[in-house]
Order: structure tokens, then sequence, then C-alpha cells
């Protein structure tokens, strides 16, 4: 299918690792199409692979076993053409001003001086730090460094957005505030989004459809297709729709991170 | 507070410099071991005017100079390759570890021996005392540049070298300062160090020509000189390193 942008069929990774070496199974199998311009959430337990799912398709890493395809091409040792991620921890350069981390990308690309800053403005204008061009990130708290990461990747207009518990270290209201963000800037760049979590509140809200990952080694037990409208915010959480799925969620994570936690508390009257 | 500070800072050295004016001019310090410090200005402001220090000066800078610019770029590039190449790192480790327990300036009189009695050797004795202290910053700087900058450098497809420019060196700056200022230092110990064993010129040379002919009026304004040059430029080191830190929220 033409509009298949990412295809994984029986990946796997294992890591060789400790003392004495041993072979640690992360990952897999598992089998994985995601359409162009969905928006695609992966919930799991912690510990469970997840990231490693994510530095896969993002050709971060490589594999054990299986192939990965983006656009119809397998990726090798280093990650194609794009493909933007945005990381779980503050990737912002902290000896470059907002402005400068923003173009960090562009500056070996075609691009000329004047369409450059325009892309950087307009990014800087979605993310809502306009008027921080100049500060450095010291200066700025958390939940601003990551929308400079977020700008830093939407200005080179990826066709895929990975991203990795990007709001995981913000408060709530923080969170849902970036979630209808990140729902605009879905719509507006029409690029297909990737997003890890461990929030289910946060998968059902904003995605089109959700996999549940299990407990390590990691492998998808479950898909979930919201059925949201494009056009949609964070309001929905009053929808009665978003309880049932987030119960269907939870229902099967729930086993997973038992599994990852231990059996006592499970096994608890 | 930081005012205060200053002004105690102030009061310490106005009272050392009194102390020993006084000590001087009542004849406890006689005037064949030192000069009054008010002499002493005196006869620095004089030696500056009259230029006829000017070309050791010059000679001194230069070769510190050189010797510092060498120890940089051998050092930093040096040290980002040694942090690509692990096995090499790991076999030359132990000697960083006791380089610094090594009087470099044992190899002087061979490396006269070989380059002859010019620039050269002095500026190899100060470069070598400067570059392992770059290599070794530059390599802990290296090692702290956090995980998610390296695989954002891949993300955006940055080639090895621009990795290095636009990624992990400026990323390891603040460590790579403080090798830079260690650096400074050992340069000018090098030149001088070795003006003052043996060579043809330069200021630690001059110091020790006028020592050896009881001439105090240059001895001490040459000391003089030295010290104030190396806590000039140690104080504008010292800002810049402060500013990094400072725009990165590290103090």
């Amino acid at each position: 299918m033409a509009d298949e942008q990412v295809r994984l069929r029986a990946v796997d990774k294992v890591f060789v690792t400790g003392h004495p070496p041993a072979p640690l199974h992360a990952l897999g199998p598992v089998d994985l199409d995601i359409k162009r311009g969905e928006f695609f959430a992966v919930v799991g337990p912690s510990g469970c692979g997840k990231s490693t799912l994510l530095e896969l398709i993002a050709g971060l890493s490589r594999p054990t076993q299986g192939t990965i395809e983006f656009e119809g091409r397998p990726i090798g040792n280093e990650p194609p053409d794009g493909i933007g991620v945005v990381f779980q921890d503050d990737a912002s350069l902290p000896w470059l001003n907002v402005s400068d981390n923003v173009a960090f990308g562009l500056r070996r690309s075609s691009l000329g001086g004047a369409e450059r800053d325009e892309r950087v403005r307009n990014a800087l204008t979605l993310v809502g730090l306009s008027e921080f061009a100049t500060a450095y990130p010291a200066q700025l708290s958390g939940g601003m460094r990551q929308r400079v990461c977020i700008a830093r990747t939407l200005v080179m207009k990826p066709r895929l957005i990975l991203l990795d518990e990007p709001f995981g270290a913000l408060d709530q209201q923080t969170r849902l505030l970036m979630g209808d963000e990140l729902l605009r800037l879905w719509r507006q760049t029409e690029a297909t989004v990737f997003l890890i979590t461990h929030a289910l509140d946060e998968a059902t809200m904003l995605a089109d459809r959700i996999a549940v990952m299990s407990a390590r080694p990691g492998r998808l037990v479950d898909f979930v297709e919201t059925h949201w409208p494009r056009d949609r915010d964070s309001r929905i959480i009053q929808d009665s729709e978003f309880g049932a799925i987030t119960a269907r969620l939870w229902k099967t994570l729930r086993e997973e991170s038992i599994k990852t936690i231990g059996q006592k508390i499970g096994a608890a009257p | 507070m930081i005012n205060r500070l200053i002004v105690y800072r102030a009061l310490v050295i106005g009272a050392v410099i009194a102390l020993l004016e006084v000590l001087c001019l009542t004849g406890v310090i006689d005037k064949i071991t030192m000069q009054p410090p008010h002499q002493i200005a005196r006869d620095l402001y004089r030696m500056l005017v009259s230029g006829r220090m000017n070309g050791a000066i010059l000679k001194t800078l230069n070769n510190t100079l050189l010797a510092l610019l060498l120890a940089l770029g051998v050092g930093i590039i040096a040290g980002a390759l040694l942090h690509r190449w692990r096995g090499v790192r790991d076999t030359l480790d132990p000697l960083f570890a006791t380089y610094y327990a090594v009087p470099v300036f044992a190899f002087y009189p061979f490396f006269i021996v070989v380059f002859g009695l010019g620039d050269v050797p002095q500026i190899l004795i100060a470069f070598m005392l400067g570059v392992v202290a770059m290599i070794v910053n530059t390599l802990n700087g290296l090692d702290r540049v956090p995980a998610v900058l390296l695989k954002t450098a891949r993300i955006m497809r940055l080639s090895p070298v621009d990795t290095a420019r636009r990624v992990t060196l400026p990323a390891a700056g603040p460590y790579i300062v403080t090798g830079i200022k260690l650096a400074v230092a050992y340069a000018f110990i090098g030149v001088i160090g070795s003006e003052f064993i043996m060579s043809r010129g330069g200021i630690g040379y001059e110091i020790s020509f006028a020592y050896l002919n009881f001439d105090n009026a240059t001895m001490y304004p040459l000391i003089v000189l030295i010290l104030l040059a190396s806590i000039v430029i140690n104080a504008f080191l010292s800002r810049w390193e402060q500013r990094l830190l400072v725009r990165r929220g590290m103090r």
C-alpha cells in the first residue's frame, strides 16, 4: 500500500550487556504499519522497549532481526532523511540562543538566509516562543526547552515525527496544553506522528491509533482506534468514549505492568 | 557582598606592599636584597618607557603564544580523536595520569642539543607542558556530552567532523576553557623557565642576567611585570569561563 509510511516486519532487538555478557531480548517480534499522516501512539510499562522501538524506526540503532522500511526503502546504518525526533531528555544546545537552536538543522540545507529566517520565525510562533528568540535555554523552563526542540524538529519539515515521552517531565496542566499544541502542529504540518508515552490519557487524547506494548520483550499486544475527528483538542477528555478507550488500554496494560513490577502486587487480594 | 570581598582583597595586597615598603625603608631588608616597592614601580615605568626590554618582552610573549596555540590546536584535535579511538586512549591513559609527575625541563638540554639554542627548545618545553592539560580537559569535557545531543547530531545527519565542530566540542566548551587556562599558565612557565636555564634572550634570561649582576633595578621590575601579565591574562580567561558557565546556567 502506498500510504504505509513505516513498515516493520518480524523486528527483534537483542542487546548483549553485563558481566559476563548475556543476551537481553529487549523487543520483538514486532510487525507494524504506520500510515502516512496518522497520529500513532505506543503505550507500555516502563522498561518494555518503547524507546528501543523508536530508536529502531529513527535509524539510530539496527534491528537484530527483521526489516524496517521508511517510505518503501529499508533503513540503513544512519537515520534517513525526512525523520525528526523529539527526545525525552532536554536536547537543546545550551551554547546557542533559542533562534539559533531552532535553525541548527538548517545550516547545511540549500535554503537562502531569508527563507531560513522565515521558517525559524514561523516555527517559533507555532510553539509560542517568538518573544524568547534571543534567550538561552538556561533561562527557560523545562517545558519551553522541550518546545525549542519541537520547533527545531519542525523547521526541517520532517514527514515523520517521532516523540519519545516529550512531555514526561511536565506537570499535568502543561501536558494537556502541550498536547493541544501538538495536535495543532500535526494538523498544520500534515506529518505522521509517532508518540511514545506511559500516560494512557495522553495517548487516548492525542492519537488516531494506539498500540499497547507488552512487558519485556516488548511486543505490540493490542491496537485501539480512537475514531476522533482530525479537528480535536484536549476537551475530548470529557467525551464518554475517552473513558472507555482509556479503560480498554488499562485492561491490557495492567496485566503487562504487573509482569514488569512483579507478581506480588497483582496477587494481593 | 562581592564588593566587600574585593575591598578586603585589595586591603590584603595593599598591606603586604606597605609592609615591604616599611621593611625596606627602615633597612630591615637591605638594599642589595630588595628595592622598596615604590622604587620597583618607578624602575618598571622607566624600563617600559625606555624600551630597552621590548625585545626580550616580545620574544617571550611571542614564544609563549606560539607554544600556546600549538598546545591548543594539537590538544583539542588529539583529545577529539582519542575520544573516538577508545583503544588508543586506554593505552595512553597511564601516560596522561602520570605525565605531570615528570619534570619536563629535564628534556631541555636534549632539545638544545637537537635543535640548537634558538627558540625551538623553549617553545617545545612550553608546548609539552601545556598540551597534555589540553588533551585531558578536552577528553573530560567530551565524556560529559549528554547522549541525547549525540543522537540529535545523528538525526540531523551531521558528518563526524561537523558533529565535533558543531555539537561535541561546543558542548565540552567549559572544560576546554579550563584546559586553556591551564595551558596558558604552563606555556608561560615553560618559556620563562627555559629562558632562565639557558637561552639567548627573553624575560627569563634578562631576570637571570640581572640577578647574576646584582642589577636589582632590572630584576624586580621584570618579576613584577611577569606577575602583572599573568594576573591580567588569567582574569580575562576567568571572566570568559564565568560567562560561558552563566549562559549555560551552570553557575
